[in-house]
């Protein structure tokens, strides 16, 4: 038991509450005036509850020292919140003109029909909600699928069945550009409110179409312009020492220099440790 | 001929490209080091001189907003990073925070710096968890190395970086829609004025810039002002992110100096997807009004594109062929309009949902002879009458369409339904789902997206 009772008008047990209000205590500290704080508190409680529920309305209202009212205006204004039990995996089938034509309605349509849902319903194992969604800033992998709110590119209808029944039949499935497998509901509800999962180091940096321009660069060999002249540079110039003894950034880089980089000796790829900033910015 | 500009994008192909070390190796924080050893006026005046202006969408001059802050009166000041991308067809900020979230983290610390904000915030979308963990992990990589936090390397100056989540709603990427979401309302527009250089966060002075923005001012500190200044046209200088999709070849990401037309892009891409004729595009998201092949060698400048009737926007230039029922695409793009607006405002809050039902049954081959036009008259009744840009933007593609298509419009009402295959445009072969006029799209749901 907690050493001092709680006046909570939620339904929540002592253990529960007390980790909820520890949270929400680190939500508030990230902000100059508290109330900032209601939208990842309201992903927070999604993180416990898989939706916005009473108790979890009750107690953004009492943390924040609003009305529950206050916070229903809210949670009701944006679509990530639900306000009925989501399923573990929320897919959403991008229908926004250019997914659509491209064939977001015909994966949309056969999901909704392999999994005997219609739009913002959930199948009956509790597993997926289906959703339309609106343009996901990935038009050039269309037709996009959202799975988690992790990206699922290039989608047919085939490939976002088998995704629909590997997810259902429990197997982690890795999204196109996110993290290595989709985590739940909950557990993406708890990152969206602001606590890492750790897994920032997973996946691509970029995926192919996103580097479609870059590559046709390369081929070329076009770069961005060489700077104009040292004398133009702010500053004394002295923030740019450092860089004179490494390789040279493509900025400054002739095609086929170092600067087109290529990974040449193991440091290129050493990924664990960062460098602190050099003396020479003092 | 206009050729590729890798400047935001050239490290996206390096290992893990999203590292500080990563961004560091190929000259990442020069410009932050630069900065501090300037008084904060000389960066906003480098930014005013290099002529940057925002990448979100309207194109005000970044430089001259910075300088539109009050002195400074010793309260807080905030840097908000709108890194909310949600229009329709725009793809570019997304990547590139996936990609090398540092380069925004450096450009927000530099403005920062500029405007004198100690506590700075980026909003994104809540849609994307995986972008949101890089930016979490970058803010928390950049402190653990001294470039955030008190006393930021021996220069006397702090700061702080929120990464916030937002919770879905397009409206929040306009700039006070924005804010109030930030201070956890709902997501609707301010009356402006005071515009929020005046009273913005917590009706304190804020500066709104759009990531690709924040982004580009480290490299305009590091390499000088002349140096952007010599990419792009007069008035519309700098790189630029521009973003292919739907029919071409190869979409993608094409960083550019603005200036470039969609033929040298597309000759860059390799053309349109199995060489079928360009129908309609747009050059700056579903907002700005279509072009058609007429366009393909109109500069993708501010100036150039206004000149032609439309607005550079956001560089979202979503490519549709021949195979594409433009009647089915509006319709689309409106119903999305009618689902985001945020219901403050009489003519877009009512607007959009009559326009969303008479071209519903436009398509539906239920449309009365009267209706193109009734189309046209509400749409001469939102527009200009507003609150926010949401509703102006909501009549672009169906005036527009109109403009260029009347008789597509007109095709769909004399033979009573959608003359085009719908399986067509796809990417892949399928059956259409047989759709009864009038009902094919209830079930829905009320309130949703449909």
């Amino acid at each position: 038991m907690t050493a001092e009772p709680v006046q909570t008008r939620s339904g929540y047990d002592g253990e529960t509450l007390a980790a909820l209000q520890h949270d929400a205590a680190a939500i508030t500290a990230r902000y100059p005036d508290p109330r900032s704080g209601l939208l990842p508190m309201l992903h927070l409680v999604q993180s416990v509850d898989g939706y916005v529920s009473r108790d979890g309305i009750m107690f953004c209202a009492e943390q924040l020292g609003i009305t529950s009212a206050e916070v229903s205006a809210v949670a009701t204004f944006y679509t990530q919140y639900k306000r009925k039990p989501n399923g573990k995996y929320t897919v959403g089938v991008c229908t926004n003109t250019l997914c659509a034509v491209m064939g977001g309605d015909a994966i949309f349509d056969e999901l909704s029909e392999h999994l005997g849902v219609g739009h913002d319903e959930t199948t009956d194992d509790g597993a997926i909600t289906l959703e339309r969604v609106e343009c996901n800033a990935a038009c050039d992998y269309a037709p996009v699928m959202m799975v988690n709110w992790e990206f699922f590119d290039n989608q047919t209808p085939e490939s976002a069945t088998v995704v629909a029944d590997r997810l259902r039949a429990g197997e982690a499935v890795a999204p196109t550009r996110g993290a290595d497998s989709v985590c739940s509901f909950k557990q993406m509800s708890r990152v969206l409110a602001g606590f890492p999962d750790g897994r920032a180091h997973e996946g691509v940096g970029a995926g192919e179409a996103s580097l479609a321009g870059l590559r046709f660069a390369r081929e070329r060999g076009a770069t961005a312009p060489d700077r104009t002249g040292a004398d133009d540079a702010p500053g004394d110039g002295t923030g740019t020492d450092q860089a004179a003894g490494e390789v040279p950034g493509t900025i400054t880089g002739e095609p086929g220099s170092s600067a087109e980089r290529t990974p040449a000796t193991s440091s290129d790829l050493e990924t664990g440790k960062d460098k602190k900033p050099g003396e020479d910015a003092r | 001929m206009t050729d590729l500009l890798p400047v935001l994008t050239d490290t996206w192909d390096a290992p893990r490209s999203w590292r500080l070390s990563t961004y560091e190796k190929h000259g990442g924080y020069d410009g932050l080091k630069a900065a501090l050893k300037m008084p904060p006026g000389d960066v906003v005046q480098a930014v005013k001189d290099s002529g940057l202006r925002g990448r979100g969408g309207a194109g005000f001059p970044s430089g001259m907003k910075w300088g539109f802050l009050p002195p400074d009166d010793g309260k807080p000041r905030y840097l908000v990073v709108n890194a909310d991308e949600s229009e329709p067809g725009t793809c570019k900020d997304i990547p590139l925070m996936l990609a090398s979230p540092q380069h925004l983290i450096e450009g927000v610390i530099i403005t920062s710096y500029a405007i004198g904000s100690k506590h700075a915030f980026i909003y994104v979308r809540g849609e994307v968890l995986h972008v949101y963990r890089r930016l979490l992990e970058a803010v928390a990589e950049a402190r653990r190395v001294g470039y955030l936090g008190t006393d930021i390397l021996g220069s006397g100056f702090d700061l702080e970086i929120t990464v916030h989540a937002g919770a879905g709603a397009y409206i929040c990427g306009e700039e006070t829609a924005l804010l109030d979401s930030l201070e956890g309302l709902r997501g609707q527009p301010r009356l402006k004025p005071p515009f929020p250089a005046v009273a913005g966060l917590y009706a304190r002075p804020t500066v709104v810039n759009n990531v690709e923005t924040i982004a580009s001012v480290p490299g305009i500190i590091a390499q000088g002002a002349d140096w952007f200044k010599g990419m792009g046209t007069e008035r519309s200088t700098g790189h630029g992110l521009f973003s292919l999709s739907g029919h071409v070849t190869t979409p993608g990401q094409y960083e550019a100096p603005l200036g470039i037309t969609l033929r040298e892009l597309l000759d860059l891409g390799g053309g349109m997807r199995g060489g079928r004729p360009l129908k309609f595009w747009t050059p700056g998201g579903s907002s700005t009004p279509l072009f058609t092949a007429e366009h393909l060698d109109t500069p993708l400048d501010y100036e150039s594109v206004g000149a032609a009737g439309s607005m550079l926007g956001t560089r979202a230039l979503q490519i549709f062929d021949d195979t594409v029922c433009v009647v089915r695409s509006v319709s689309r793009w409106t119903e999305f309009y009618a689902h985001e607006s945020c219901g403050k405002c009489t003519p877009c809050r009512e607007g959009t949902y009559w326009l969303k039902q008479i071209l519903r049954r436009i398509e539906d081959g239920a449309a009365g002879s009267g209706d193109i036009d009734l189309l046209l008259d509400l749409c001469d009744n939102i527009l200009g009458r507003s609150f926010c840009a949401l509703g102006d933007g909501a009549t672009a593609p169906i005036t527009s369409s109109i403009q260029f298509f009347r008789d597509e419009y007109q095709a769909h009402l004399d033979g009573h339904g959608c003359p085009f295959d719908p399986a067509a445009s796809a990417l892949f072969p399928y059956t259409p789902r047989t759709r009864t006029p009038g009902t094919a799209l209830v079930g829905a749901g009320a309130g949703g997206h449909r």
